[in-house]
């Protein structure tokens, strides 16, 4: 498969089934992706869909029990040991006892960088995040939003190519997300990366994506993937433009046909 | 006013408490008054009983001046390092409950991490550290003394290990909470960073752990020190604590007896304050929440 060194994430045919005390539950059936390298793709859909899923099967923290996956051109598992991607949780996740700069350290002290470089890095992605100067504060110090920008800057912090995010600003208010979206796409601008993006809004997912993945539940998989044809530059009034509101409502009709069957 | 809101509450129960106590003094201790006046054909009214129930020598319930007297008397009039001191007893208790307490805690540790790596400890090992303590202290204590003494441990070790029984439970039962409690995305996001095991436990579940530890720890060395007294009891040891109060209890000395009791309790209250000290300075330093 020739496709799959071009392509960051590959999938094929993927399937993964719980086996649960209520018997079998599909979660993912038959998902075939790819994610090329510096895209912004969005994953959307109600819960259940397996959005999630596909995310931790990407990240090594579920395994698929049918088809493959190439991650970086290798199994899920070997680009973990890797440490080709960072992940960002529904919730912030830090550590408590350590203060923002010490968790934004918590990858670099176990991935081994020194203690310069340490440093150095720490500065730079509290930078990018906006958070220069609050280093040294404790995570209840902060609020939900910054909170959560300073466990994405922990994800940036080491060379990680792929940022995988899981609904990471689905806690916060509609105010503070807006804000975080402009920023997160500013982010990718500079940085260059890839990112997978979970999500049940369809502005966010319009607003930030190149390529958006529309899936539906019983059983998780794929019903529609549409290319973005906005601009990569996207100021937040773009949400009003004609073109961004035909690409919503092709996501919502593809949401809606993929629910429609069992009502 | 928040000190007077602190000390006022506890001095009006302290209070009551001793007021409850004068007057159990007094009807317990009337009855030998009352014989003693009977034997010698007298009669005796009951405001002359009152003010003898306060200072008999063996009293049934002595009255609070007589306790805190001869506790003053132990304490300050005798020379630390004589048998009539109870410095001197409450020193050879401590050490005892401070060397039991400092295994009790490495074993409960080690075990809790145990047992939380390692599947085959949990199942085994957990419902045999619940059944240790089903047993009564008093009816193993003498048996442990008696094993030891016979393969030549004696002195301060013995009692050490009766602490240790005792305050491994708390420490383990704890720790194994603390290190299984960080969340489930707190591990992912380890997992997520390819961290080794030691790295996992260290930078995460060691400090996950730290505010379980400490209210273990904190009954732990008060029971270390229930541990060291009980240790004392059936060996007919000659200095601690424990033995004032066999002592106490052979010869009728109950002002004794009393005063070794307000004794262990200081004790404890000092253990637990410094344990409860240590807590809020690590809390402190690892940023929680004030």
């Amino acid at each position: 498969m020739t496709s799959n060194l071009a392509s960051v994430v590959s999938a094929r045919d993927l399937g993964l089934t719980f086996q649960t005390s209520d018997g079998p539950v599909t979660a993912l059936t038959g998902v075939n992706l790819d994610v090329k390298k510096g895209d912004f793709v969005s994953f959307i859909g109600p819960s259940g869909c397996g959005k999630t899923t596909f995310l931790r099967v990407i990240a090594d923290l579920e395994k698929p029990t049918s088809g493959s996956i190439t991650v970086n051109g290798t199994t899920p598992e070997d680009a973990r040991k890797n440490r080709s991607y960072g992940y960002v949780f529904q919730a912030a996740a830090l550590y408590p006892w350590r203060t923002i700069e010490k968790n934004i350290a918590l990858p670099l002290e176990i991935m081994g960088y020194s203690k310069a470089e340490q440093e150095q890095r720490i500065a730079r992605t509290l930078e990018l995040v906006n958070l220069a100067g609050f280093g040294k504060k404790f995570p209840w110090q902060l609020s939900g939003g910054m909170q959560q920008r300073a466990s994405i800057a922990r994800a940036l912090a080491f060379d990680a190519d792929l940022l995988l995010m899981d609904e990471p600003f689905g806690a916060l208010d509609e105010i503070v997300r807006d804000h975080l979206n402009e920023q997160l796409l500013e982010l990718w601008d500079r940085t260059n990366k890839t990112i997978c993006f979970v999500t049940h809004s369809i502005p966010e997912a319009v607003y930030l994506s190149t390529k958006i993945v529309v899936m539906s539940p019983r059983p998780g998989r794929v019903t529609d993937v549409i290319e973005s044809t906005l601009p990569r530059e996207r100021p937040l009034d773009i949400r009003e433009s004609p073109e961004f509101l035909e690409i919503a409502s092709r996501v919502r009709d593809g949401l809606r046909a993929g629910h429609s069957y069992d009502e | 006013m928040t000190m007077r809101d602190k000390v006022f509450p506890v001095l009006t129960i302290v209070l009551i408490l001793i007021a409850i106590w004068y007057v159990a003094a007094i009807y317990l201790n009337a009855p030998f008054e009352r014989d003693t006046a009977g034997r010698a054909g007298t009669t005796i009214t009951f405001s002359e009983i009152v003010p003898k129930t306060m200072f008999q020598e063996r009293p049934v319930l002595p009255a609070p001046h007589q306790v805190i007297a001869e506790i003053w008397d132990t304490t300050f009039n005798k020379p630390v390092t004589s048998k009539r001191s109870l410095v001197y007893h409450a020193w050879i208790t401590l050490s005892a409950t401070l060397v039991g307490f400092g295994i009790g805690t490495v074993l409960g540790i080690l075990l809790a991490v145990g047992i939380v790596h390692n599947r085959a400890m949990d199942r085994s090992l957990m419902p045999w550290v619940i059944a240790s303590q089903t047993i009564p202290i008093l009816a193993i204590a003498p048996m442990i003394i008696v094993v030891l003494n016979a393969i030549g441990i004696a002195g301060l070790l013995p009692k050490a290990l009766i602490s240790t029984y005792l305050s491994f439970f708390p420490i383990v039962v704890g720790m194994v909470k603390g290190l299984r409690s960080p969340e489930q995305i707190q591990l992912d996001l380890m997992h997520t960073y390819y961290a080794s095991p030691a790295q996992t436990f260290w930078k995460l579940r060691w400090p996950a752990s730290m505010p379980y530890l400490f209210t273990s720890l904190k009954v732990a060395i008060a029971i270390s020190l229930v541990g060291a007294i009980v240790g004392e009891l059936p060996t007919g040891a000659v200095a601690g604590l424990g033995a004032r109060l066999l002592a106490g209890s052979y010869y009728g000395q109950t002002v004794q007896i009393w005063s070794a009791l307000f004794m262990a309790a200081a004790l404890a209250a000092v253990l637990v304050a410094i344990v409860g000290t240590a807590h809020t300075a690590v809390l402190k330093r690892m940023g929680v929440k004030p």
